[in-house]
């Protein structure tokens, strides 16, 4: 209680904010901690009483790989670049199903966490945040079950190339964090949100080359093609991994524009509308 | 003394329809309807027919509040239902933004709005205390050595590796309130915990709310228990439909608020506005105090039956509703509570009630009251299941007591009760 004289208490103005109201950021570094318990929760919680707990993790993936393999490759016989078929889906299944994954649980964080944004104060966007950032979990142990894979079908990894992966998972993470942050903001004042979210993975899927490789796509189309920034994450997994595809071109910067421009558009429209999310909600 | 809060000019605007009634959002086929529509409503301005729908959408639910209040000092608020004492609570709490003016906080603001935000079930106590202190703006370090206090008051010491979904509603309770308590906030901003708990928690948290407010912290208080209120507080607000009507030394408020308010002496009735949302079906209409002419009366005679009516409306059918009268003190002393259905036939009857209007109707026996003010206070729930309305204090009668028992004296008599009993004298020796 005598710690109460030794800091001087910080004053805070309450009054309406105008326009883009200043992004406060100084308030989630003071919350930074309550990211951090955020994210260990949903990591904690996600699989609690499941029979199966953390093998979801592997499962899901694993599961998807197969179908794939039996549909793209023994069926329709698409090329790989000389990879085989199975490491190259996983290799791009792994940002996929991080990118899905954050934006599920991302653009529901606010509905889903509906008490806590009518009761108590707290920068908002540490919902949205710690969402994606569980994620990270699933994807590092999916990551155990791609080596693996490697290793079986003697595939020699792109050693030179591989410092370039956390940059991809980066864009991956901003892109997921961006769609995030817009599509949790329009969830609190219109649920057709929570109805359009897997029509719009299932969408997002056919148009990223996950099952199939992007060389597939004709030349004319590719900047087109590269409009959707999940397109650059997986050409970059591909090509960081295993060293197949191009690397960087054109189209991974037009990639890597238009995640940026989702997220900072994101940020703002989420700042702007954060003031009215606890009576709208 | 420094100002821990200032507030100037709050007002809080809602649009009905957004918060209040049964359409809680929008939906995207509005907008564009809305969209679509409204070159038309711009042609029918520019004609000068007016739309008048766009100013009866919004609400005022504060309006032009402004006070001050020094850094140590417990403010109490009081106020009826919808009031606007938790937009207050909310606004200061930073929870929603003011429509209008502004707020200066000095300090860290620790809310008891309403304990327990954020616990997760599949989460152990101690897990819970964690997340719940990170999520109240405490730092590891802060709750690390706040620990052992927590579990210590919250006596759940043997299930704190247990997760909460397995702890009884009274245990979850307390390690709620626990790790809110110990939060050592600056100012602390309590609405209405005290309405939960069992009555040996209920003192406790009285308790560790004085032990606050004695280390000179700034403790703004929301309560319908004016016994509470005129405990832990030496000044308090009076809210009323939004409106910051009085401020004075808490007992002048509490008196001020308790005699104010009713439309009509010995009668209450109940605005759309006045009724929250979660009341759904149950809609409160009136209350009413009668005399034995049947007569709505502000002052009952002791000697005399006295009548209370309750109207009510449901808008569908619900089982096992109890409808209940709470009679106190205006000190906030409870003299008796009783529940229509208390006897095993009512009981049975109407063990569902179809949609409907209702009235439920007491008649309180003459020679109970002891001369004084009494609040009636109205309840309505599935015991068990849900609670649909309360208000603590919907209505005040007065007690005469002319011809009472031991009136020839003139002396005030202590106790809210002044039964006629039936006393024998006999004379058993010499």
């Amino acid at each position: 209680m005598t710690e109460l004289t030794k800091h001087e208490p910080q004053t805070v103005y309450i009054q309406p904010s105008k326009g883009l109201a200043a992004l406060n950021l100084r308030d989630l570094f003071i919350y930074r901690e309550l990211i951090f318990f955020m994210v260990w929760r949903d990591i904690k919680v996600k699989y609690k009483q499941t029979l199966l707990g953390m093998a979801w993790a592997v499962v899901q993936p694993v599961m998807t790989m197969l179908v794939f393999t039996f549909l793209f490759d023994r069926v329709a016989k698409l090329p790989t670049e000389g990879v085989p078929y199975p490491v190259f889906s996983f290799t791009a299944l792994l940002p996929w199903g991080l990118f899905v994954t954050a934006l599920n649980q991302g653009s529901r964080s606010l509905v889903a966490h509906q008490n806590m944004v009518t009761k108590i104060y707290f920068p908002r966007l540490i919902l949205p945040t710690a969402s994606v950032f569980a994620g990270m979990v699933d994807f590092a142990i999916a990551f155990v079950i791609l080596v693996g894979l490697m290793f079986y079908y003697q595939v020699t990894p792109a050693w030179h190339l591989m410092w370039t992966l956390p940059l991809f998972l980066l864009l991956a993470i901003v892109t997921a964090l961006g769609v995030a942050l817009w599509l949790s903001a329009i969830n609190v004042q219109y649920r057709d949100v929570n109805q359009a979210l897997p029509f719009l993975t299932q969408f997002w899927l056919f148009a990223t080359p996950v099952a199939y490789s992007a060389s597939v796509i004709s030349e004319q189309w590719q900047i087109l093609y590269s409009l959707n920034p999940m397109a650059g994450v997986v050409n970059g997994f591909r090509w960081a991994l295993l060293g197949v595809g191009n690397g960087p071109d054109l189209s991974l910067w037009v990639s890597v524009g238009i995640s940026i421009l989702i997220f900072i558009s994101g940020l703002f429209y989420f700042k702007s509308m954060e003031k009215t999310f606890a009576d709208t909600i | 003394m420094t100002t821990a809060i200032s507030v100037k000019n709050i007002g809080k605007q809602y649009k009905i329809g957004a918060a209040e009634t049964k359409f809680r959002y929008n939906m995207l086929r509005d907008v564009i309807v809305d969209t679509v529509s409204a070159p038309l409503r711009l042609a029918k301005a520019m004609i000068g027919k007016s739309d008048r729908r766009m100013n009866q959408n919004y609400v005022w639910a504060l309006k032009d509040i402004s006070f001050d209040l020094e850094e140590g000092k417990v403010l109490g608020i009081v106020g009826r239902n919808g009031a606007g004492k938790s937009t207050l609570l909310k606004i200061l709490s930073r929870v929603t933004e003011p429509t209008t003016g502004s707020v200066t906080v000095r300090g860290r603001v620790g809310s008891l709005l309403e304990v327990g935000t954020g616990f997760h079930p599949e989460l152990t106590g101690r897990e819970n205390i964690y997340m719940n202190g990170a999520i109240l703006g405490m730092k590891r370090s802060e709750i690390d050595s706040k620990f052992d206090e927590i579990v210590d008051f919250s006596e759940v010491n043997q299930f704190i590796d247990t997760p909460v979904k397995r702890y009884s509603s009274g245990m979850y309770l307390r390690l709620a309130f626990a790790v809110a308590a110990h939060l050592e906030p600056e100012i602390l901003v309590v609405d209405e915990v005290l309405a939960v708990g069992d009555a040996e928690f209920q003192k406790k948290c009285l308790g560790k709310m004085g032990d606050v407010a004695q280390q000179g912290r700034t403790v703004l208080f929301v309560s319908h228990n004016m016994s509470a209120i005129l405990r832990l507080t030496q000044e308090a607000i009076v809210l009323n439909k939004g409106q910051l009507i009085m401020r004075g030394p808490t007992q002048e408020a509490v008196d001020y608020y308790l005699s104010s308010g009713q439309s009509q002496a010995g009668e209450r009735t109940w605005e759309a506005d006045e009724v929250p949302a979660a009341a759904m079906p149950f809609t409160p209409i009136s209350l009413k105090v009668k005399e034995r002419s049947g007569k709505v009366v502000d002052t009952v005679r002791s000697t005399e039956p006295v009548t209370v009516e309750f109207e009510y409306k449901l808008d569908s059918s619900v089982t096992g509703l109890r409808v209940g009268l709470y009679i106190s003190t205006v000190r906030g002393e409870y003299v008796f509570t009783s529940f229509d259905t208390d006897s095993p036939e009512l009981y049975d009857k109407f063990d569902t009630r179809s949609a409907g209007r209702y009235i439920s109707r007491a008649e309180i026996p003459a020679d109970i009251f002891n001369e004084g003010r009494y609040t009636v206070g109205v309840n309505a729930s599935s015991f068990g299941v849900r609670r649909y309305f309360m208000d603590e204090n919907a209505l005040a009668f007065n007690v005469d007591i002319s011809g009472a028992p031991g009136t020839q004296w003139g002396e005030p008599r202590v106790g809210p009760v002044r039964p006629r009993l039936n006393w024998k004298i006999e004379k058993i020796g010499e």
